[in-house]
């Protein structure tokens, strides 16, 4: 292990959050736990890209709320910017807010219908009490212009705009702090081919332009690949394997991994001719759940 | 004669501003035990499609304003609602994106299928029940037996598409209308069923039409393609040869904006997009729909003023734009 460098800005040790599974008539009892996140590991390097891949149930949503400290951790660590998340209070968590943002899946309920796109943008910088009204209006008409969202349109309702518009609302929210981390929680998977290239190519010019550094969580392999430096791949809430993102997608080692991997169809008929052969082999690690 | 041919259909939806055309002028043929593929994005036209040749949209507000569809030598468009219940479910089934919602929640398993064979097959309780059992080990649920017994809420989302293919073909249906059936699934939940469908349509001899958004599902299962744009069928062709020679921009650029799993162009590579997004179906582009975002379309230009006409470029191939690919690369040389 070398010394020297910078300590990633993300570090993540043991992670785990169980949900309790209770059970009994007027008293209830907690009689187990769905261990959502079971001792995950990780850290990701200022200004790249950790993709967290794996299947619904695997635990990689929760592992993102859990970082950001959105939902509380079970156990473990994570360390942002130097510091310990899991033992800050409530002031200076929310502080540290500001430096770690989230953009959701669905472009079309995580915007408040009621509020204007220029307010739903400004909230996050009135909420952290930075500008003034006027610097405020001004930083909101930059950051939608920095995401390609035509700025005239402040005063209109999320509803007026396409998928593809509203994430780059939910973006622009995001971007507002000016945050080191972001963590994308399925931002595409809502949206179209044509449109989900628009996005990506988005999410990765400003993280050259701003210098951000994402965790990338999808269920997609494919787009994960176009966004990631390294990758983490989930199953159970275990991180199964993880490594530089070529290494993953070349030369996956773990069973898991390698059966997520052939089940994806690849947009080439001969091509996926022989990836249909090399799945049916691979068919018995296949988990199919009851 | 094709098993189903589909001509010039045109279903409008009725709304307060007027008619919004979902499905504008579509033709295509699924040839018996064959599958063709229906690809497209949202709100292009091809689950409206689908439910106009099932007899399922909503009127009012939808209707089939022109065109005919053609199903085993019989028309469909003028059919009684009477008549189209027992073609639907005996001769035609259908499949829907999402299996947590198609089936009922308050009834076992067991009654949901065996109501099917009751219905169009007159069964008794007892033959149904036996049949049911055999249905379910041929979708290859375990227990089957006892499984019947069971609610949906028991069966995880796989396994209740694994059910719902299950009740389509209970009747030996000649043509399965599978309307993106694996969406909603886990890729390697996905790959069961696309076997599964596999298996089971060249046991059955049965024809298929594969409604889906994902060109890795249409390379993997299609015999022939159909793309589809703002109400319209933009490309059509077999599936080697729409993916070897794809004419029309739209589907260059679909296939461009994919990111790619395997081989070169991880990291790097810079996802092409199609800029801006369909138009609204209620005041559509006059001419070309996909103009108004082609790379190749000019100003002035003809496919701006003058809709273009599917036309066969090679035998089997057709295209409806001013531009496809092998006549841009005949100008250029």
């Amino acid at each position: 292990m070398s010394t020297k460098g910078k300590e990633p800005l993300l570090v993540v040790r043991g992670l785990e959050k169980y949900f309790p599974v209770r059970s009994g008539f007027l008293v209830e009892r907690t009689v187990d736990h769905v261990k959502a996140v079971d001792g995950v590991d990780f850290e990701i390097q200022e200004g790249t890209t950790l993709g967290l891949v794996g299947e619904s149930g695997s635990g990689k949503s929760t592992t993102g709320y859990c970082v950001l400290q959105l939902m509380k951790p079970t156990g473990g660590s994570v360390r942002f910017n130097g510091e310990e998340l899991t033992e800050l209070g409530n002031e200076a968590l929310r502080k540290m807010r500001r430096e770690m943002q989230i953009v959701f899946q669905d472009p079309y309920s995580s915007l408040n219908p009621r509020m204007t796109v220029g307010d739903i943008v400004s909230e996050p910088l009135e909420v952290h009490g930075i500008g003034s009204r006027k610097s405020r209006r001004e930083s909101v008409r930059q950051l939608l212009d920095v995401v390609g969202f035509d700025p005239t349109f402040t005063n209109r309702y999320p509803h007026e705009f396409s998928g593809g518009q509203r994430q780059r609302i939910g973006i622009a929210r995001a971007l507002a702090l000016n945050p080191k981390l972001i963590v994308c929680d399925e931002p595409v998977s809502a949206l179209d081919v044509s449109i989900q290239a628009q996005i990506l190519n988005l999410l990765r010019d400003l993280q050259r332009d701003f210098g951000l550094t994402y965790l990338f969580i999808a269920h997609d392999l494919a787009v994960v690949r176009a966004m990631s430096d390294t990758i983490a791949v989930m199953n159970g809430g275990k991180i199964v394997e993880s490594g530089p993102a070529e290494q993953i997608y070349t030369n996956p080692k773990n069973e898991y991994t390698q059966a997520l991997l052939t089940a994806v169809p690849v947009a080439d008929p001969r091509r996926q001719r022989e990836r249909k052969a090399e799945r049916r082999r691979l068919k018995h690690a296949l988990a199919e759940g009851f | 004669m094709a098993l189903l041919e589909v001509r010039d259909l045109r279903t409008y939806f009725k709304v307060r501003e007027g008619d919004v055309r979902a499905v504008d002028g579509v033709s295509f043929e699924v040839e018996a035990g064959k599958t063709l593929s229906i690809v497209g994005e949202s709100g292009c036209g091809k689950s409206v499609t689908a439910l106009s040749i099932m007899g399922l949209i909503p009127k009012p507000p939808a209707r089939i304003v022109s065109g005919s569809i053609r199903f085993d030598g019989e028309e469909l468009t003028g059919l009684k609602e009477s008549e189209l219940e027992n073609l639907r479910g005996r001769e035609l089934a259908m499949i829907f994106q999402d299996p947590m919602t198609s089936l009922n929640p308050t009834l076992t398993i067991g009654t949901q299928i065996t109501e099917t064979l009751s219905r169009h097959l007159g069964m008794s309780r007892g033959e149904a029940n036996k049949r049911a059992v055999e249905l379910l080990e041929e979708v290859r649920i375990p227990r089957a037996k006892a499984r019947l017994k069971d609610y949906p809420h028991r069966y995880s989302g796989g396994m209740r598409q694994r059910v719902m293919i299950a009740i389509a073909l209970s009747c030996n249906p000649k043509l399965l209308i599978a309307d993106e059936p694996t969406t909603a699934l886990d890729v390697t939940v996905q790959a069961g069923i696309l076997d599964l469908l596999e298996e089971l349509r060249t046991e059955h001899q049965m024809a298929m039409i594969l409604i889906t958004h994902d060109m890795g599902v249409v390379a993997e299962a299609a015999d022939d393609v159909v793309v589809m744009y703002a109400g319209q069928v933009v490309e059509q062709a077999g599936v080697l040869e729409l993916f070897d020679n794809p004419e029309h921009p739209y589907t260059e650029a679909l296939l461009g904006a994919l990111p790619n799993l395997e081989g070169e162009g991880g990291r790097e590579a810079r996802l092409a997009s199609i800029p801006g997004r369909p138009p609204d179906l209620l005041d559509p582009p006059p001419a070309c729909r996909f103009a108004p975002r082609c790379p190749h379309a000019n100003l002035g230009d003809y496919c701006t003023v003058e809709p273009p006409e599917l036309r066969e470029l090679r035998p089997g191939h057709w295209v409806r734009s001013a531009h496809p690919a092998s006549e841009r690369a005949a100008v250029a040389v």
